[in-house]
């Protein structure tokens, strides 16, 4: 017999429960940050040690796996982790954003739409969306617990009194259910609207910082802006250049030593299914002007 | 054309200490301080170092809470509250609407990283304004009320001199229209040039805007200049308090008329 000398997804289920229980309160406190006592695991902390604990947490025999890295199921790091969950809790792995019922992500949220079942699960660097103007870890759960979020706009006044307009273009900040505002982790604000009454669970690991916090499904998530300056998600004004799509986040890269550049979706699943579908591009498109997309 | 009416009745205080003390363990840094500031009243507090006069001012300010006594405020709807039983988010908000809180050392009441008009702009939009354009034009307004040059206004205050840092924290301060501003040697550190220069803004922003002030200085220049009445401090009691000019021209007590004749080390 060959016992693996690990547990079903690595953790133990004593440690398993103890993220459950943070994880339970942070749904029903969405967007507050639950601390709980991040673990050791076999990876580097740059690698979204608290996506992982999340994901094992929550992870059973009969779920589907899909782990993506800014958009892709294909870089050193969603490999990886999606090897890891495979031999440590032989799930099923999978790149189709439909066919997951868990889908720990960097950098992104998928093009296709989630659906109820479904959860999300975010790697997080910085939890902290006060933490930029306020370091003292005392006063910014104090303006947490006092909901008193001036401070927020003052980044973003910032923002327009520099460049003109609010230049935030990731972890833009967000107010969940009218209550807590919170940092999405690093995705672009792009983004931002499709965490809005999304019916799939959203849930948030920070592994180094030791939080925890998630957006129930069909919640309300609104990205913070002045009547003046009102929130913009923006993409690069091109199609893809592989599957022609006019509405998804775009990678910009160069293809030649001439700087030559193509726009591609940064979400390679759906990307490859337009193509499947028939979808075509121009291959290599010309340089874009840059536009903000109300 | 009639004036509007006031809510607030001049003839009641809007701020009464009573027999406020404070212990550190053994040592008493202030003691049995009881008085009553009138709106648009300055009170000047003077004593030589370690006389108490900050550790009141944190008393008054409920930054600090007393060992003995209790520190009671009017509130703007006119009901007189203790503070020690002002829930966390009322103190909060008090202290960022109707008080102000002017340091010695600027980078306590700056944001240093900031620009200037982001640190006159962030009460405003603690209270909910939500407006870019408004919030920059209010800004900009009371950086001319300052004297400081509205060219300056993205400017963070850590490019700016000791004086005009003093006059941004005045003017972020002021914004929300504060009842009360306390200060804590707000002059001290500079020039006498630029304390001379910020005095007299200080003056007039006071008598314009009605404010009600407690400033902690141990020049008695300062005392002079701004204040209506002065308490003296000595070994963590007020030991003499009156009309300004009659405390300083006429002092009775011994200590303060050494204090006055500049024999004790300000
Ligand atoms: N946090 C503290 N812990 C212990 N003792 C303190 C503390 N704060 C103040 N004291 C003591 O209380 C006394 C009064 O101090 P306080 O700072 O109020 O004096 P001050 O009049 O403001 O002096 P200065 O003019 O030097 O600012 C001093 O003896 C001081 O050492
Ligand atoms: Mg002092």
């Amino acid at each position: 017999m060959n016992a693996p000398a690990y547990n079903f997804a690595y953790l133990d289920e004593q440690t398993k429960r103890m993220i459950r229980r943070a994880i339970l309160k942070a749904i029903a406190i969405p967007g507050y940050q639950v601390p709980f006592a991040s673990r050791e695991m076999p990876m580097p902390y740059g690698w979204g040690t608290g996506g992982v604990q999340v994901t094992a947490a929550i992870l059973g025999p009969q779920d589907v796996l899909k782990v993506i890295d800014q958009g892709s199921d294909d870089t050193t790091n969603a490999i990886s982790i999606r090897k890891f969950f495979g031999k440590t809790a032989g799930v099923a792995t999978t790149t189709s954003t439909t066919d997951a019922t868990v889908i720990q992500t960097r950098h992104r949220i998928p093009e296709a739409p989630l659906h109820a079942g479904q959860v999300l699960v975010y790697q997080v660097p910085i939890p902290e969306p006060l933490r930029f103007l306020e370091p003292r870890e005392t006063e910014t759960r104090r303006m947490h617990a006092l909901g008193e979020y001036g401070l927020m706009h003052v980044k973003l006044y910032e923002d327009i009194a520099r460049f003109g307009h609010i230049a935030t273009s990731y972890a833009y900040p967000v107010k969940v259910n009218a209550r807590y505002v919170m940092d999405p982790s690093p995705t672009p604000k792009f983004d931002n609207p499709k965490m809005d009454n999304c019916p799939a669970l959203q849930l948030f690991g920070a592994g180094r910082e030791k939080r925890i916090y998630a957006i129930p499904p069909h919640t309300d998530v609104v990205s913070l802006d002045f009547e003046d300056h009102p929130f913009t998600r923006y993409r690069f004004d091109a199609p893809c250049a592989l599957c022609g799509a006019g509405d998804s986040y775009l990678d910009e890269i160069v293809t030649d030593d001439k700087g030559s550049r193509m726009f591609v979706c940064s979400d390679t699943d759906y990307c490859e299914s337009r193509q499947l579908a028939g979808h075509r591009g121009s291959e290599s498109a010309p340089p874009h002007k840059e536009r903000a997309h109300g | 054309m009639a004036e509007p009416q006031d809510p607030m009745q001049d003839d009641q205080p809007l701020l009464v200490a009573e027999h406020l003390g404070k212990n550190y363990g053994r040592l008493t840094a202030c003691r049995d301080v009881s008085f009553a500031l009138y709106p648009g009243e300055v009170l000047a507090v003077v004593g030589e170092s370690g006389s108490g006069k900050s550790t009141l001012l944190q008393l008054l300010s409920a930054q600090l809470a007393p060992s003995a006594g209790r520190v009671s405020y009017r509130m703007r709807d006119g009901v007189l509250r203790d503070l020690a039983r002002l829930g966390e988010a009322e103190r909060r908000f008090l202290f960022r609407t109707d008080w102000g809180y002017v340091h010695q050392d600027a980078a306590q009441g700056l944001r240093m990283a900031v620009s200037a008009g982001a640190n006159v702009g962030e009460r405003l939009m603690a209270v909910g304004w939500n407006h870019y354009g408004r919030i920059r034009d209010a800004a900009s307004s009371w950086l001319e009320r300052v004297e400081i040059d509205t060219a300056r206004i993205d400017d963070a205050p850590r490019t700016y001199s000791g004086g005009m840092r003093q006059r941004l924290q005045i003017a972020r301060n002021l914004v929300t229209e504060p009842r009360l501003v306390f200060m804590d040697e707000p002059t001290g550190g500079l020039d006498v040039s630029v304390q001379a220069r910020l005095l007299d803004l200080m003056r007039n922003l006071v008598s314009e805007l009605g404010l009600a002030a407690i400033v902690v200085t141990h020049d008695l220049a300062v005392a002079r200049l701004l204040s209506h009445r002065v308490m003296v401090m000595k070994g963590g009691r007020v030991i003499e308090t009156g009309l300004t000019d009659q405390v300083l021209d006429d002092p009775r007590e011994p200590y303060t008329q050494l204090l006055v004749s500049s024999i004790l080390p300000a």
